[in-house]
């Protein structure tokens, strides 16, 4: 239940944000991070975003998955 | 390091500690990220991994279950919860049965979902069932201060939120499970920080590591502790450094400050913890279930017989221990709350297990 998946601030409305998720958009509340601003990467649990994630961060995410066989390019 | 190299380095330390190790997975993400990888089949024969308290449902004991039932059956209320919940067997049925009775129970994604519901409709109280640990407490605990601020008064939670770092010292203070090793939570410690595990290093002995949820991380956060062992040290590492600081997400902590008290609670299959959990302070008491809901008469709670969801909650006993698994306890007709979230470990074993020890 504690899963979280990342997704990247499109844009900001107040406590509020649309969030894409590799393609799928949903709406997320970014008031638990510090200063968020679109195109930044976060991790969501539960419709919260609770972690920003570095440019380092989402590319080591992105080689562990393709590692993985898990995200098509 | 490639998986293949962490492999090799794993097992030349188990051969250079020459003794078996029991290294316990504490979240339920964990346990099944390891068994849908075959990660437990990497490991050298002497290495187990034992799944401990970490899914929130499954430590939910019955007589919150039993008094979410009692609410929704309340006229004029509509229970809002994550979907987990809703098939976990209470001492007389479940969130689904009530619901199929006529009772309003709906599944949400999100807190907020919730509150949105309650802003939608004035008239119907609306009751989020606060399940969870660090991670989603935070959460919860923006939905409550956000229906103060806002006035959103038909807004309540039934807070059975809990707390990890004190079960786990409950866990080793109860010594009938031998554990060498915990792999932390990733995503509890985006919130707490791994700071808050180095008591469990330092006042027990024991070798944490914070790990992040997939195979290749969770391959690391084993070598990282086993390097520990073999150096004789017990320390706090973070192995997930995409996810979690020493110090953690502090906005978090803030508004679950804000909103909630440290408590004792109760956990299935462990008992009473002291400070292992939340509840919301006198403040909010207005957007508190168990204060709203303070008359509604709640049935005696039963577990059922037979069932050893406690002894396996402990990492004490293994679901293939137990005679009602595969038997009379499955994922469609499950006994015992670790058979029904996908996170349970039963639930894992059932789906997965073949023979991976």
């Amino acid at each position: 239940m504690c899963l979280a998946v990342p997704a990247k601030i499109v844009e900001i409305n107040g406590e509020t944000a649309i969030l894409d998720m590799e393609g799928v958009r949903r709406e997320g509340i970014i008031s638990l991070i510090n200063d968020p601003r679109p195109g930044d990467y976060v991790l969501l649990h539960a419709g919260f975003a609770i972690r920003k994630w570095s440019e380092a961060d989402v590319r080591e995410w992105r080689e562990i998955m393709e590692e993985a066989g898990a995200l098509e390019q | 390091m490639t998986t293949q190299e962490q492999v090799r380095l794993i097992h030349q330390l188990a051969d250079r500690i020459g003794r078996p190790l029991q290294l316990m997975e504490v979240c339920g993400t964990h346990t099944v990220s390891a068994f849908r990888s075959g990660l437990r089949s990497l490991l050298p024969a002497g290495v187990s991994l034992i799944a401990g308290p970490g899914c929130p449902v499954c430590v939910t004991p019955n007589p919150f279950l039993d008094r979410a039932i009692a609410v929704a059956h309340e006229s004029g209320t509509a229970v809002a919860t994550f979907g987990d919940m809703m098939r976990v067997p209470g001492t007389h049925g479940s969130l689904e049965t009530a619901r199929a009775g006529g009772c309003d129970i709906r599944a949400v994604y999100s807190p907020s979902d919730a509150l949105k519901a309650a802003r939608a409709s004035p008239e119907t109280r609306v009751v989020f069932l606060g399940v969870g640990f660090e991670t989603t407490a935070p959460a919860v605990a923006w939905t409550i201060r956000e229906a103060a601020r806002a006035g959103v008064r038909n807004y309540s939670v039934l807070c059975g939120h809990k707390t990890m770092p004190f079960a786990m010292e409950a866990l080793l203070r109860e010594r009938d499970v031998e554990i060498d090793g915990f792999l932390c939570p990733g995503h509890v410690s985006i919130v707490i920080g791994a700071r808050a595990y180095t008591f469990i290093a330092t006042d027990f002995g024991i070798p944490c590591v914070v790990a992040g949820f997939e195979a290749a991380d969770m391959l690391s956060a084993v070598r990282m502790l086993l390097e520990q062992v073999d150096g004789g040290a017990a320390t706090v590492q973070i192995q997930y450094t995409r996810g979690v600081t020493e110090d953690g997400n502090l906005d978090a902590q803030n508004v679950m400050r804000e909103v909630f008290d440290e408590d004792d609670a109760e956990w299935r299959g462990l008992g009473n913890i002291p400070r292992s959990g939340l509840s919301i302070r006198e403040e909010f008491a207005q957007h508190d279930a168990e204060r709203v809901f303070s008359a509604i008469q709640v049935p005696e709670p039963a577990e059922p017989s037979g069932c050893i969801c406690g002894d396996i909650l402990k990492g004490k006993k293994r679901p293939t221990d137990c005679p009602l698994f595969r038997t009379r306890c499955t994922p469609s007709s499950p006994v015992g709350a670790c058979m029904v979230s996908g996170e349970g470990t039963c639930a894992a074993f059932f789906k997965y297990h073949k023979g991976q020890d």
